[in-house]
């Protein structure tokens, strides 16, 4: 699904986000660049992943996007509408319209509290007064989620990993949100019961269509649930296409690098599969390269990448950062059968 | 093959706890051959990582207890040794490697002499000599200017750093097998790769035996020989790796290599394993995988299977995949 | 409630907390019950003084020949009362300065942990017998005395823990379903961090006891009540001629604070579940 004519849901536009480097005797000044002007918009109902190694800016990305965190420059908009520069009283009410979904399901659920009341909170803050009327509402959405009226009155403790993430799932659609930010939301869980909670994400877009930032380090999963998908390295978005296309084939060296690194759970096609094996680690983003924030780690580097930094520009159908994408055979060819079997 | 290098044979480990005791291993016989990785595949509660603890025997007692099997390194049996002699096997026959390689290094001390100890205390090597052999060390696991990387402290390294330092300690007798615990799910997808094609080639050079514990069978697909399928403490599946994924027979393998497999169904619904793990202190009667198997009989709910072989070396504890396999 | 009875039931396993609770509780028991039973004026001049324990009078006569008993049970009642009341009001005042410095940060956390340091930094006794000289001595002085020396160190600690709880992923939830702070602050972090805060609170009430009892020797307490120190400070000249007037209310004091102190360590095993493993 691309963008087309529908009004997208939500819009982000040159996000920035950096963070002064605490601590240390020397250490003022220096700056950790999570976000480097990120910019996508999705549409109603539509899924877009965003994948990326640790430290290449997604978490931060989806806490800047539902202002959990304040962006230092660039601005947000939902349906249409700046939230970006909104005081805290204003965008209390506009929050319901974006909620997030977090890694850890023990985290994310207040312990104090019964399934009833955390579920019913995001209700009763949208104004549906009337316990009664909450509860029964909440039985609703617990039947919705997979789980049946007789959690109300349990404690998250009292629940397994994959049963909390249904309530988080369910506190969150208490607000009947139209986009839910997803941060890593199965990547906590058991494996058999990884595909219970994609599958419930699934259906309730389908029913109620919501669309999803889904943020993944599973490039597998993010295949498979995705209509596209967002590259990250270092706090920028190097590669941004459709799912489908990704499928057949990816742009940017370090996309190529990144899906043919991922394991396939297929052992006929390790024996085929090459795969490019990365010097080194990721830079620290206090520090980040300059010019071409990728050039250390290239294994297609030229001078080039080192002095100028490459602007994301359209490249068959996609968006890519990177000098040479677009050139023929670029890059060269391990990538296509890595990133072909499925 | 000649005489394997492990051999477990009907290992049982339970933990005594306020509620009641707990089988976490029920059971457990396998072996590994020179050069050969097998892989144990479970979700949380299946008792892998018990396993490796009790190849090593470092199960906490109390509550922990190995209370039945025979574990048996190159025909030694490690479970009758004294304390003093299983010392001697830890580290320098016999190897682990965790998921969280700050469990191993100790923050206070230097690479070197982390990995120092390990030289002088199973080779007594002379102090000049175990400078350079931690050097070769670190070379050999791809650690770049290891000479400098050997004074520093595990703080100044970066996690794939720190996994490769943890490999390079436990190669450092060049064990004959290397326990895997989770050894990369910490990491990024590509130091994942890194490390993995690290085990391997490491293994190959060395003719190691390798034993991965994991909930990642992608990552078994790429490097496992075999595979063993742990379910709430008992091993409900064995087989070749090619063969385990082309052909499951337990409908407990057949339903998390479903959910691991997400983009064959891409666009579809996900085929997905019910219910989730049953408690230990709540084990149903019959099979434990009953509640939440598609293919369940009256008889699977009132007897618990046992490992009965559906082909050569496919061991498979089902009834109704040995009922097929007749 | 759940979490009370499993809160009660690791109360109990810790036997040194019982033996303080039961203590404790006869302590307030004779407070409440004391005068009503043994309804004599402390201040009455009842005998002869500077008499020691005797079958008339059980615990003695002080050097004014006042009833040393009675002077016992109605000090409980003073020394508990602003031993309590000072460490509720020290709560309140240092959770809201702890609470709004933890959770907003930035130059509101600035500006409060000034305030709260500049109290710190004063030596507690003094500041109290200061305040207390400034305003006329009375249970009202007496208590905010005790009770402004002591809340800075409950606000550290309650800012500690609502920074540490802030960042937590239940609290962004909130924020994003649109809760407002003070909800977020009062019904989502507050049950959470109290615990720590709770036991230490308790423990403070020893402190305030002995506090009082300081101010009290010092002639600094309330002229119209009795208290337990007080009664040590109309003794002091006679301690070698007749040492149970000091040395029963100081055993009182003693024998309170130790037992809160145990009652407060018991607390703090049963809600800290970092150091329940050990």
């Amino acid at each position: 699904m691309t963008t087309g004519t529908a009004s997208p849901a939500l819009e982000v536009r040159g996000l920035v986000k950096r963070y002064p480097v605490k601590g240390g005797l020397f250490g003022g000044g220096r700056v950790v660049h999570a976000l480097d002007g990120v910019t996508l918009s999705l549409v109603h109902g539509e899924t877009l992943a965003i994948v990326g190694e640790s430290g290449c800016g997604k978490s931060t990305f989806a806490r800047c996007v539902v202002r959990l965190e304040e962006p230092t420059a660039g601005s947000v908009l939902l349906n249409g509408a700046d939230i970006t520069r909104l005081g805290a009283r204003a965008l209390r009410p506009l929050r319901r319209h974006m909620q997030i979904i977090f890694q850890d399901p023990y985290a994310s659920l207040n312990p104090r509290y019964s399934i009833a009341s955390l579920v019913g909170d995001a209700m009763r803050l949208r104004g549906i007064s009337g316990r009664k009327e909450r509860r029964r509402r909440v039985a609703e959405l617990l039947e919705t989620v997979g789980l049946g009226a007789e959690f109300l009155d349990r404690y998250p403790h009292e629940l397994s990993g994959g049963q909390r993430q249904r309530v988080a799932i369910a506190r969150a659609l208490a607000a009947e949100p139209e986009v839910i930010v997803c941060d890593e939301p199965v990547s906590a869980l058991d494996v058999s019961i990884q595909a219970q909670v994609i599958n419930l994400l699934k259906r309730l877009q389908k029913r109620f269509g919501i669309a999803y930032v889904f943020i993944s380090h599973d490039l597998s999963l993010v295949r498979h649930i995705s209509d596209r998908i967002a590259v990250m390295y270092l706090g920028q978005i190097v590669e941004l296409a459709d799912t489908s296309a990704v499928r057949a084939r990816v742009l940017h060296p370090y996309s190529q690098a990144l899906f043919s690194a991922a394991p396939v759970a297929d052992p006929g096609a390790t024996a085929r599969k090459k795969r490019i094996i990365l010097v080194g680690e990721v830079p620290s983003p206090i520090d980040p390269p300059r010019a071409c924030r990728f050039h250390t780690r290239c294994p297609y580097r030229q001078d080039i990448c080192a002095e100028k930094a490459p602007e994301l520009r359209p490249v068959e159908g996609r968006l890519v950062r990177c000098h040479f994408a677009g050139e023929p055979g670029f890059p060269p060819m391990p990538a296509q059968e890595a990133a072909m079997h499925g | 093959m000649s005489a394997p290098v492990l051999a477990v044979d009907g290992l049982t480990v339970e933990f005594r706890t306020a509620l009641g005791t707990v089988r976490a291993v029920d059971d457990l016989s396998f072996t590994i051959g020179e050069g050969e990785t097998v892989a144990i595949v479970g979700e949380s509660g299946s008792g892998k990582s018990t396993v490796a603890l009790a190849l090593l025997r470092l199960v906490p007692d109390p509550p922990g207890r190995i209370v039945a099997g025979r574990v048996r390194l190159d025909r030694q049996d490690l479970l009758t040794l004294d304390d003093a002699e299983i010392r001697k096997v830890r580290g320098r026959r016999m190897a682990m490697i965790f998921q969280d390689p700050m469990m191993a290094l100790n923050p206070v001390y230097t690479v070197e002499r982390q990995i120092g100890e390990v030289l002088r205390l199973h080779l007594g090597l002379p102090r000049q000599q175990v400078f350079d052999q931690v050097v070769e060390l670190l070379r050999l696991v791809g650690v770049p200017a290891p000479e400098d990387r050997a004074r520093q402290y595990p703080h100044n390294l970066s996690g794939g750093m720190r996994q490769r330092v943890m490999i390079a300690m436990a190669l450092a007798c060049k064990p004959r097998l290397l326990i895997a615990d989770e050894p990369t799910t910490a990491l990024d997808v590509t130091v994942q790769a890194q490390v993995l094609e690290l085990i391997q080639e490491l293994k190959s050079r060395l003719g190691m035996a390798v034993l991965l514990i994991t909930h990642d069978l992608s990552i078994v697909a790429e490097t496992a020989h075999r595979v063993i399928v742990m379910y709430t403490g008992r091993k409900v599946e064995e087989g070749a790796t090619a063969e385990i994924f082309a052909d499951p027979r337990h409908p407990y393998t057949g339903g998390l290599l479903g959910a691991a497999k997400w983009e064959e169904n891409e666009g579809n619904e996900l085929r997905e394993i019910p219910g989730a793990v049953p408690s230990p202190f709540d084990m149903p009667r019959g099979c434990s995988f009953a509640p939440r198997c598609a293919v369940a009989l009256a008889r699977c709910r009132e007897h618990a299977p046992a490992l009965a072989d559906v082909a050569p070396g496919r061991p498979v504890r089902c009834f109704v995949a040995q009922e097929a396999a007749r | 409630m759940r979490g009370l009875s499993t809160l009660w039931m690791r109360f109990r396993r810790n036997r040194g907390a019982v033996a303080g609770a039961v203590t404790l509780g006869l302590v307030v028991a004779a407070a409440l019950v004391g005068p009503l039973l043994y309804p004599v004026d402390p201040f009455d001049m009842v005998g002869q003084p500077a008499q020691p324990p005797s079958a008339s009078f059980l615990l003695g006569t002080d050097v004014a020949g006042r009833d040393i008993l009675a002077g016992i049970l109605n000090g409980a009642r003073i020394s508990l009362l602003i031993g309590v009341l000072a460490s509720l009001a020290a709560t309140v005042v240092g959770v809201a300065f702890g609470a709004l410095a933890g959770y907003y940060g930035g130059w509101v956390d600035d500006v409060l942990m000034r305030v709260t340091e500049f109290f710190l930094t004063i030596p507690s006794f003094v500041l109290a017998v200061v305040v207390v000289a400034i305003f006329q001595p009375s249970v009202v002085t007496v208590t905010a005395a005790i009770a402004v020396v002591s809340w800075p160190s409950v606000a550290r600690l309650a800012r500690g823990e609502f920074i540490a709880q802030r960042g937590r992923d239940y609290v962004q939830g909130c924020r994003a379903i649109g809760m407002p702070d003070w909800e977020i602050i009062l019904l989502q972090i507050m049950p959470n961090a109290l615990p720590p805060v709770i036991v230490v609170s308790s423990l403070m009430v020893a402190t305030a006891i002995l506090t009082e009892s300081g101010l009290s020797f010092l002639g600094l307490g309330d002229p119209n009540l009795v208290s337990w120190g007080y009664m040590i400070g109309v003794a002091r000249t006679v301690l070698r001629t007749s040492w149970w007037m000091s040395a029963i209310p100081g055993a009182m004091i003693l024998v309170t604070v130790l037992a809160i102190n145990l009652v407060g360590e018991g607390l703090n095993d049963a809600l800290n579940p970092k150091l329940r493993k050990r």
